[in-house]
């Protein structure tokens, strides 16, 4: 796949910085000229990605997550969300929908299951006491007056 | 950032406003549930007119405000739901828990 395009950045896990990460994601993405469905879906995903990252990567520390998102021709989008926090041990678990290791905080379960519905494929890599890695991928609609 | 709310027999109306997520959520909640005590109310609306943004963290929100009307005796209704949010809200199965006003675009059914 040829990447055109493609930024990357870091910041600290602290909850304020996830409305930063989703809108720097949609404000790169902004070139691609999405239907504001799309933008918002974007977002979502995004936002749950770092949120997972701030609440169960770190839970006990802040640390450093990684955003790099690219656009490959075709209009695809691809956003990578990388941490290295304490790792995923059973995905296919933590990806049931529901399923949450902390309902104290009224975490809802529904983090992937967001990923997966607003977006066209989640893939995640883990590797406990290492680090995770979110790879979002999503086709985007072409629209004419992109000429 | 705190919404907006007011009260009125036996009704509380919060307007939550703004983006919804992990990080406010947590003083919106905070907030309500401190309204939710005092008053003890038999109807909890929540409107949603003026959110822009929401993530799954707006959906435990919601079903924590569910659970806590229904320790009261209450009952809870979402109302006025931008577009842009309902795909996350159905998808949640809060649909299923009836809390959820109906689209405009379909046939409402009013009480």
């Amino acid at each position: 796949m040829k990447i055109l395009n493609e930024m990357s950045l870091s910041f600290d896990s602290r909850s304020a910085n996830e409305g930063f990460a989703r809108s720097a994601a949609a404000a790169f993405l902004a070139q691609l000229d999405p239907t504001v469905g799309e933008l918002n879906e974007i977002r979502t995903a995004v936002s749950e990605a770092v949120t997972n990252c701030v609440v169960h990567a770190y839970r006990d520390e802040i640390g450093k997550i990684f955003i790099k998102v690219q656009i490959a021709q075709g209009n695809i989008v691809i956003i990578r969300i990388r941490d290295k926090g304490c790792g995923i041990e059973d995905i296919d678990r933590a990806m049931e929908p529901l399923y949450t290791t902390a309902p104290d905080q009224e975490r809802s379960g529904l983090g992937f299951s967001v990923m997966q519905s607003f977006t066209d494929s989640v893939k995640v890599r883990s590797s406990v006491g290492h680090g995770t890695t979110v790879t979002l991928t999503k086709h985007l609609s072409l629209r004419l007056s992109n000429g | 950032m705190l919404p907006k709310t007011s009260y009125n027999e036996n009704e509380l109306i919060v307007y939550l406003s703004g983006e919804i997520d992990h990080h406010n959520a947590r003083s919106i909640r905070e907030y309500t549930d401190a309204l939710i005590q005092e008053k003890k109310p038999a109807r909890l609306l929540l409107n949603f007119s003026a959110v822009n943004f929401m993530d799954s963290s707006g959906i435990g929100l919601i079903m924590g405000r569910y659970r806590m009307m229904q320790l009261y005796g209450g009952s809870i209704r979402v109302v006025s739901i931008p577009p842009t949010l309902r795909r996350i809200m159905e998808l949640s199965g809060l649909g299923c828990l009836n809390v959820l006003e109906r689209s405009k675009y379909s046939d409402e059914n009013i009480e």
